[in-house]
C-alpha cells in the first residue's frame, strides 16, 4: 500500500517542511488528494487571505487565519498575535505543527 | 421536459419546538410532524409510497421515518448535505413524482440538539490538514468569509447587526418564536464575542424541533385539503467541503442555483416579494441576497440597512424569525421551507423564495414557491 497523503504531508513536516502535493499540469493541490503524486515543499511565504479570532467560553481566545502560500495553494492555519487580512507571513514550527509568523515586507518568492 | 408547477407541497407542519426535554428523540419529532403534515392535508400514512428525510442525529434519517410509521416506500432519499438537505430533497421528489417512481412523498426532519447538547448531536469530521488548529466550526468558516466580506466591500458589523434586528422584528408576533424580547444593533454588538466579527446574536439559536411536508402532483394537490403550493423551479449547487477549498469566500453557489431555479421557474428577483433565506449566521442572508440576484455583489451590507428586510421593509426575508430568533434546530431547512409555505397559504404572497445552506457554505440549495396563480 502506498502512504496516505496525510502521512506524506506529516513526514515532510517531521523535516520541518510544509509539503504540497501538485497534479499533472504542476497546479499544487490542498488538501493533499490521493491522486497527486508528485510533492513539492514550499518557501513557506503567504499572504493572509482571511482571518478571525475564535473566543471560547472556557480559554484563551486564538487566531483562526486562511493563508494564501505563494506557491498557490490556500491553507487553514494560525497566525502568531493574530492574522490581518493581506499580511505577509511566514511558516513557523510549533514541533511538526506549521503555524505561521508575520514577515515583514518581504516580496512573494514567485 | 421541465418540471415546473409539476408538483405541489400540499401538507406542511412543524413538530413541538423549543426544547422537548428529555426522552424525546430526532425519530419522535420527525414522526409528530409527518403525521401532522398528513393530517393538514386530508392524506395518511396509507398514502405515502415515498420517503425523504435527513437529520444530524440519524444517519439513515429516511428509514428511520420508514420504520416509525410503518411505511416500506415505493421511493426513499436520505441524501444529507447539511441544513439545506429538505430543499434537495424537495427537488429529487418532484423528480420522482414527474417519473412516476412514486406518488406522494413525505418530507421530515426532526432534532434534539438542545436537549442532548449540540457535541452529542452532530458528527464532526476529522481532519487532519486543519483539526490541529482547531477552527471552531462551523461558525470560523462563516466568520472568515464574515471577515473577507468586510474587507473586500467595507461591511460593517452595524450591517450584520441588521440581520439579527429584523429577524427579531420579525419573530415578535410568533409565539413559537424561542427569542421575542426586543433586540437593537446596539445589543447585537455588545453581546458575548464568539469569533471575530460575530458575537452571540449573530448565530443561530440552539434548539429542538422538526417538520414535514407532503408532496404530490399538483393535479392530486387540486382535490386536498389545502390550497396547493406549486414548486415553480428549484436547483442544488456545492462547490467546497472545507473552507479553505472554497474558491472565492464572498462568493457562493447560490449564484449557481439561484440562477438555474429562477430559469426554470421563468421568473427574476423582481417578481419575489419574500424570501426566506438561510440565517445560520448574519453573513448568509448578506451573501444570498448578493448571490441570487436581489442586489449587486458587495451590495448586501447598505440593502440590509434601515429596515429594507424587516416588517415594513421592501423585501420580506425569514418572516419567522428565522434560525436566528425563530427556531434552529440543528438543520433549519424545514422549517424555512414550512414558513414559505405559510406565505402562500397565508399571507396571499403568490411567489416565495426558500434558500437553504450547508456545511460550511458548501451547499446551496433554491426552491421557487408559487400559489395556485402562478401556474
Amino acid at each position: 500500500m502506498p502512504e496516505s497523503p496525510a502521512a506524506v504531508f506529516a513526514a515532510h513536516c517531521a523535516r520541518r517542511e510544509l509539503a504540497y502535493p501538485v497534479d499533472a499540469a504542476g497546479r499544487p493541490q490542498w488538501p493533499p488528494r490521493v491522486r497527486a503524486s508528485t510533492w513539492r515543499v514550499s518557501a513557506g511565504l503567504g499572504t493572509v487571505y482571511a482571518s478571525t479570532t475564535a473566543r471560547p467560553r472556557d480559554g484563551e481566545p486564538y487566531d483562526v487565519s486562511l493563508v494564501d502560500l505563494d506557491e498557490g495553494f490556500r491553507m487553514l492555519s494560525r497566525v502568531a498575535g493574530g492574522g490581518r487580512i493581506g499580511q505577509r507571513v511566514r511558516v513557523a514550527w510549533e514541533e511538526a505543527l506549521p503555524f505561521f509568523t508575520p514577515a515583514g515586507d518581504e516580496p512573494r518568492a514567485t | 421536459m421541465t418540471l415546473r408547477g409539476t408538483v405541489a407541497i400540499a401538507g406542511a407542519a412543524e413538530s413541538d419546538l423549543g426544547e422537548v426535554g428529555p426522552g424525546w428523540t430526532a425519530g419522535d419529532l420527525m414522526e409528530q410532524a409527518s403525521l401532522r403534515a398528513l393530517e393538514d392535508c386530508g392524506l395518511t400514512v396509507a398514502d405515502v409510497d415515498g420517503l425523504a428525510a435527513a437529520a444530524t442525529q440519524l444517519p439513515m434519517a429516511s428509514v428511520s421515518l420508514g420504520e416509525a410509521l410503518g411505511i416500506d416506500p415505493r421511493w426513499t432519499d436520505s441524501t444529507q448535505i447539511g441544513g439545506g438537505s429538505p430543499i434537495a430533497h424537495l427537488d429529487h421528489a418532484r423528480a420522482a413524482i414527474a417519473a412516476g417512481l412514486c406518488e406522494v412523498v413525505l418530507i421530515a426532519y426532526g432534532s434534539t440538539q438542545r436537549s442532548v447538547g449540540r457535541a452529542r448531536a452532530s458528527l464532526q469530521e476529522v481532519d487532519p490538514y486543519e483539526r490541529p488548529y482547531r477552527p471552531p466550526l462551523p461558525v470560523a468558516a462563516y466568520a472568515l468569509a464574515a471577515a473577507r466580506h468586510m474587507h473586500e466591500f467595507g461591511t460593517t458589523p452595524e450591517q450584520l447587526a441588521e440581520v439579527a434586528v429584523a429577524a427579531r422584528a420579525w419573530a415578535r408576533d410568533r409565539p413559537q418564536a424561542w427569542s421575542t424580547g426586543p433586540l437593537t444593533v446596539a445589543d447585537v454588538l455588545a453581546a458575548p464575542r464568539v469569533c471575530d466579527p460575530f458575537g452571540v446574536r449573530d448565530c443561530c439559536l440552539v434548539t429542538d424541533g422538526g417538520g414535514a411536508l407532503v408532496v404530490v402532483g399538483a393535479q392530486r394537490a387540486r382535490d386536498l385539503r389545502r390550497p396547493p403550493v406549486l414548486v415553480l423551479g428549484a436547483a442544488e449547487a456545492h462547490s467546497h467541503r472545507h473552507i479553505s477549498s472554497m474558491p472565492d469566500l464572498t462568493r457562493t453557489a447560490a449564484a449557481i442555483s439561484g440562477a438555474r431555479a429562477f430559469a426554470e421557474a421563468g421568473l427574476t428577483p423582481a417578481d419575489v416579494g419574500c424570501a426566506q433565506l438561510y440565517d445560520a449566521f448574519t453573513i448568509t442572508p448578506i451573501l444570498f441576497l448578493e448571490d441570487l440576484g436581489f442586489c449587486a455583489k458587495g451590495e448586501g451590507g447598505p440593502f440590509v440597512a434601515g429596515g429594507t428586510i424587516a416588517p415594513g421593509g421592501s423585501l420580506a426575508v425569514n418572516t419567522n424569525g428565522g434560525g436566528l430568533s425563530y427556531q434552529h434546530p440543528g438543520m433549519y431547512g424545514l422549517l424555512l421551507l414550512v414558513e414559505a409555505v405559510r406565505q402562500v397559504r397565508e399571507e396571499g404572497r403568490d411567489v416565495v423564495l426558500a434558500h437553504g445552506n450547508g456545511g460550511v457554505l458548501s451547499t446551496q440549495s433554491t426552491a421557487i414557491l408559487g400559489s395556485a396563480a402562478t401556474a
